[in-house]
């Protein structure tokens, strides 16, 4: 008996945890089809609000730039991020324990602070290539950077990190001796790396990708400082979020939330079938 | 063996350039007055907000306990799932973290209004309308939404670790609820509890858009005065830049203390 | 046969007489986009298929956008001449400033406000305009053109112009407020919006004071400032553009705000009402500058000629409910926009009112000092916030120091 109220108010909890977790996700979904532009009184039913949203020249744009410097930035991590990984992993464990410790201040700064000392570099950097053009009498070097170029550098910088901390582990539960069976069957050591290690790298890699895709599209700190005159997808749902708010907000939310279930659907399904799969063969 | 290290090369490089270089940049900054001489006076002048810096450290120790109180249960409760089930409630708990942040406080705005929704519902009963936008609390309650999954999910996956058989094993010995709470789990999800504790705490006190909309712009904190230096009314990037170093050193001191109760290995905790 | 060569060329010579009159229309203006007309008389198709991108910093909601059915400006101005238009936003003077002044972003064409535009003429941060590129500007009024801020009228073209006033919602108050004081008011205590930027704000509280809102002296500031804080009890928030959502949505009883928004902002909720208070307020004028090194000088131009389009300034002012400097833009309005008091205030409504300067650097400073003051002043709670977090880092630190003693001490045993 007492076992069963134990069940029910752990049940009761969890309920009203996610509810806390989800009802401003469903408020915000229920109300991208209420035909006012009343947050809170439902008055119809419409779907004006994603018609205007893909006609929005604005958000469509901040969309692309948004998803562009997500794949670039996730693209150039991944590899430099893997390259690095398995560098360190060669290293000794004194310059080994910098690097990482090095590595993790992106990832326990708050955001603000690397977004204000990229700026601040940038910034210095503008001068002093303001400088050297005047030195030289000539624009030898570029000085307009703001916009792609320090909104690129700024993703991969804080999402390299991830890359090799996801990367190393895998990495470190790799048998050696493959590697050295892979040399001495005659195996160069490049090729011995590419089709013995890298095939075992793999889903560490992709799931890194991944992560740098996500944490790119959702910056909003790091860019608001070093965007220039560009607007990611953030930065344009941040304006939005300030004078005359339309519903087109609701309606952009519950995409992004439908996509990013189906994402992870998607890869859910695939995980168990392959669970299932390695069940079956083991 | 001696190429491998060199594959390190192009991140150490990049990581000079643009993760060391700006820190030292800030601290530069710091330290100098717009003219470039050397000067302690920014950092003097910060005392001038200690009352904001003091708030920021409150608000946010408050938003971290409130995420520690909720989120423990949940983590346990997770924890004792069936395996499969785990894997999808983790999912659910994550869900939420993927969306935009702007968009999930910016709900929580229509929620909290004086005729937002909450109100309207509370005033069908006949209660209210209560204030709840634009107080410290509602700062609070938008710190807690956001980053509550980041409380649950490392309490979640040290509790994975504690074996149920150990749970019993108190239960028969005759311990009750609160003697296995307090002599078993929370011993047991320690390092859990610090990764948590660091992950709620550093966002929630350099955090500057929830307390804009959440907070009405009274309740001041780090983060606002910092933009406000750099990209708002004051203009003034060597103040700005002595905010960021004090933050900066606010949140290494967090992260030693509770990296001290973080047994396992640094390597990999990601 | 000749006969029917003849009335061939009756029919033809119809045909061109009737195409005539429509040609000669079509030489006064050519089509910018389904819903605008535009001068033929300028080269607008000189920078076509160049793939000229232009970065234009605008005010929130300050151009007539396409939402609600208006009229897409923008695109129009891309469809006409080919230029790619990058449109973003921002919401105060000073954030506008900080972000030029850094060298943080490009902009080809930007929108401050008079004292903003004079202090970057100052600053040499503007670059001086090619009228020639913009023959337009023989249609301002001759009283938006050289005023102080540009006194040669060499660096910027006006856009809107407008006063600030208290925008209050009918339902909420007892009786329409008539003076700043209604802000101070105790009555309204948790229902009143305020300006959050420093210059706006004191500019309230000193016209409150009766003082003028460019202070000349640190002591003005001081004083200026202890009226704010006395405020801070009654002001349920800080915001700026924030301000149009929050009334529109009855969130606060009363805010000060720009006339022209409230003209739109009383459309959108008829509760609302827009006083300018007796003791005088802020007039202001936001003009179109180029800022140094902008990349696209002339298609910057182009696009400055272009928003003083007669046709194209109505669009806007219909939809942001500003006032326009054109003549030939006044003209055409409707009615009630064109008579409206609000946003054509009377000859001796305008005589009460201040522009902005550009105050000197030491002011600015003592301001922008005394306004985070005011900001994170907290009357409840700032006696014991900082002796309680001292205490509690301290407890931290000796706990932290106790703890690895201590550990030292288990593993030194084991």
């Amino acid at each position: 008996m007492k076992q069963k109220h134990w069940r029910a108010l752990q049940q009761a909890y969890m309920v009203l945890i996610f509810s806390f977790l989800y009802v401003p996700i469903a408020v915000m979904a229920v109300f991208s089809f209420n035909e006012s532009k009343s947050r809170s009184v439902f008055t119809g039913f419409t779907l004006n609000w994603y018609k205007s949203l893909f006609t929005n020249s604005m958000i469509l744009d901040a969309l692309a730039l948004s998803v562009a410097i997500a794949l670039i930035s996730a693209l150039i991590s991944t590899v430099v991020g893997t390259m690095a990984a398995v560098g360190i992993s060669g290293m000794g464990r004194k310059p080994r324990l910098l690097i990482n410790n090095l590595s993790y201040l992106p990832i326990v700064n708050p955001e603000i602070i690397t977004g204000v000392s990229l700026m601040l570099l940038f910034v210095a950097y503008r001068g002093f290539a303001a400088w050297a053009n005047a030195h030289m009498g000539a624009d030898l070097v570029p000085q307009n950077i703001f916009g792609l170029p320090t909104l690129l550098i700024a993703h991969i910088s804080f999402s390299v990190p991830y890359v090799i901390f996801n990367v190393s582990p895998k990495l470190r539960q790799l048998d050696v001796r493959m590697y050295e069976a892979a040399l001495d069957l005659g195996c160069n050591p490049t090729q011995a790396f590419f089709k013995v290690v890298m095939p075992e790298l793999m889903p560490a890699i992709l799931s890194a990708f991944l992560i740098c895709i996500t944490y790119s599209i959702d910056d909003f700190i790091i860019s608001y400082f070093t965007c220039g005159n560009l607007q990611t997808l953030p930065i344009a749902i941040y304006s939005m979020t300030r004078k005359k708010v339309s519903p087109e907000i609701n309606a952009l939310s519950t995409i992004i939330f439908l996509v990013i279930l189906a994402i992870i659907l998607f890869t859910n399904h695939m995980d168990s079938r392959k669970y299932r799969r390695d069940q079956q063969r083991g | 063996m001696v190429q491998k290290k060199s594959l390190a090369a192009p991140y150490l490089v990049w990581m000079a350039a643009f993760i060391i270089a700006p820190l030292i940049i800030v601290v530069y900054f710091a330290l100098t007055d717009s003219a470039g001489n050397f000067t302690l006076d920014n950092l003097m002048t910060i005392g001038r907000y200690s009352t904001v810096f003091a708030r920021s450290l409150i608000l946010a120790a408050v938003a971290t306990a409130i995420c520690l109180v909720l989120a423990f249960p949940v983590g346990y409760f997770l924890s004792r799932l069936r395996t499969s089930k785990q894997h999808i409630m983790q999912m659910l708990v994550m869900l939420p973290m993927w969306m935009n942040f702007l968009l999930r406080t910016y709900a929580w705005m229509s929620l909290l209004e004086k005729n937002g929704i909450i109100n309207r519902i509370l005033g069908l009963v006949g209660l209210g309308p209560f204030e709840m936008i634009n107080t410290s609390g509602a700062v609070v309650l938008g710190m807690v939404y956001n980053y509550l999954p980041y409380m649950i999910l490392p309490l979640y996956t040290a509790m994975t670790k504690i074996d149920q058989s150990v749970v019993e094993a108190a239960q028969d010995l005759g311990a009750g609820m609160g003697k296995i709470l307090t002599r078993v789990l929370i011993p047991l999800s320690v390092p859990g509890i610090a990764t948590g504790i660091t992950m709620v705490f550093v966002p929630a006190v350099s955090t500057f858009i929830i307390s804009r909309m959440l907070g009405g712009g009274s309740n001041l904190l780090i983060g606002d005065l910092i933009e406000l230096q750099f990209l708002g009314n004051s203009y003034n990037y060597n103040l700005g830049s002595a905010m960021s170093l004090v933050l900066m050193v606010i949140v290494l001191l967090c992260m030693s203390f509770t990296s001290s109760f973080d047994e396992e290995d640094m390597e990999g905790v990601v | 046969m000749k006969k029917r060569l003849v009335s061939l060329a009756a029919v033809l010579l119809c045909a061109v007489l009737a195409a005539l009159p429509a040609f000669a229309v079509a030489g006064d203006t050519v089509p910018a986009g389904p819903d605008l007309q535009v001068s033929a008389d300028y080269d607008w198709n000189r920078f076509r298929g160049q793939n000229v991108t232009l970065y234009v910093y605008n005010w929130g909601l300050y151009i007539s956008d396409g939402s609600d059915d208006s009229i897409d400006v923008v695109k129009g101005f891309e469809d006409l001449t080919g230029i790619k238009v990058n449109y973003t936003t921002f919401d105060t003077n000073e954030s506008l400033y900080a972000k030029m002044k850094s060298g943080a972003a490009n902009y080809d064409v930007i929108v401050p406000s008079d004292y903003m535009i004079g202090k970057m003429i100052g600053e040499d941060m503007l670059e001086p305009l090619d009228f020639s590129n913009i023959p337009n500007i023989e249609k301002i009024g001759a009283a938006y053109k050289n005023l102080e801020y540009d006194l040669d009228n060499a660096y910027s073209v006006p856009y809107t112009w407008g006063v600030v006033g208290i925008v209050y919602n009918k339902t909420m108050v007892q009786e329409p407020p008539t003076s700043w004081d209604a802000l101070w008011d105790i009555e309204y205590a948790g229902n009143v919006l305020m300006f959050n930027n420093s210059r706006d704000a004191f500019a309230i509280a000193a016209k409150k004071l009766g003082m003028s809102l460019n202070p000349t002296s640190t002591e003005q500031v001081q004083a200026i400032a202890e009226e704010l804080k006395a405020q801070k009890s009654v002001v349920q928030a800080y915001v700026m553009d924030e301000i149009f959502d929050k009334m529109t949505g009855g969130e606060a009883a009363m805010a000060p705000y720009y006339a022209g928004d409230a003209i739109v902002m009383m459309e959108d909720n008829p509760d609302l009402d827009f006083v300018i208070p007796e003791e005088g307020t802020n007039y202001f004028v936001d003009a179109m500058c180029i800022p140094k090194g902008a990349k696209n000088k002339e298609a910057a131009e182009m696009f400055i000629n272009y928003m003083c389009e007669t046709e194209v300034g109505a669009a806007n002012c219909d939809f942001i409910g500003y006032s326009t400097p054109i003549t030939n833009v006044w003209e055409t309005l409707d009615d009630d926009l064109k008579y409206s008091p609000i946003a054509y205030p009377s000859e001796e409504v305008l005589a009460n009112t201040e522009v902005f300067i550009s105050l000197p650097d030491e002011i600015n400073s003592a301001m922008d000092m005394a306004w985070s003051d005011m900001k994170s002043y907290d009357e409840a709670g700032s006696g014991w916030m900082v002796p309680v977090m001292l205490l509690l880092a301290l407890a931290l630190i000796v706990f932290n120091v106790w703890r690895k003693l201590h550990r030292r001490q288990r593993s030194d045993l084991y």
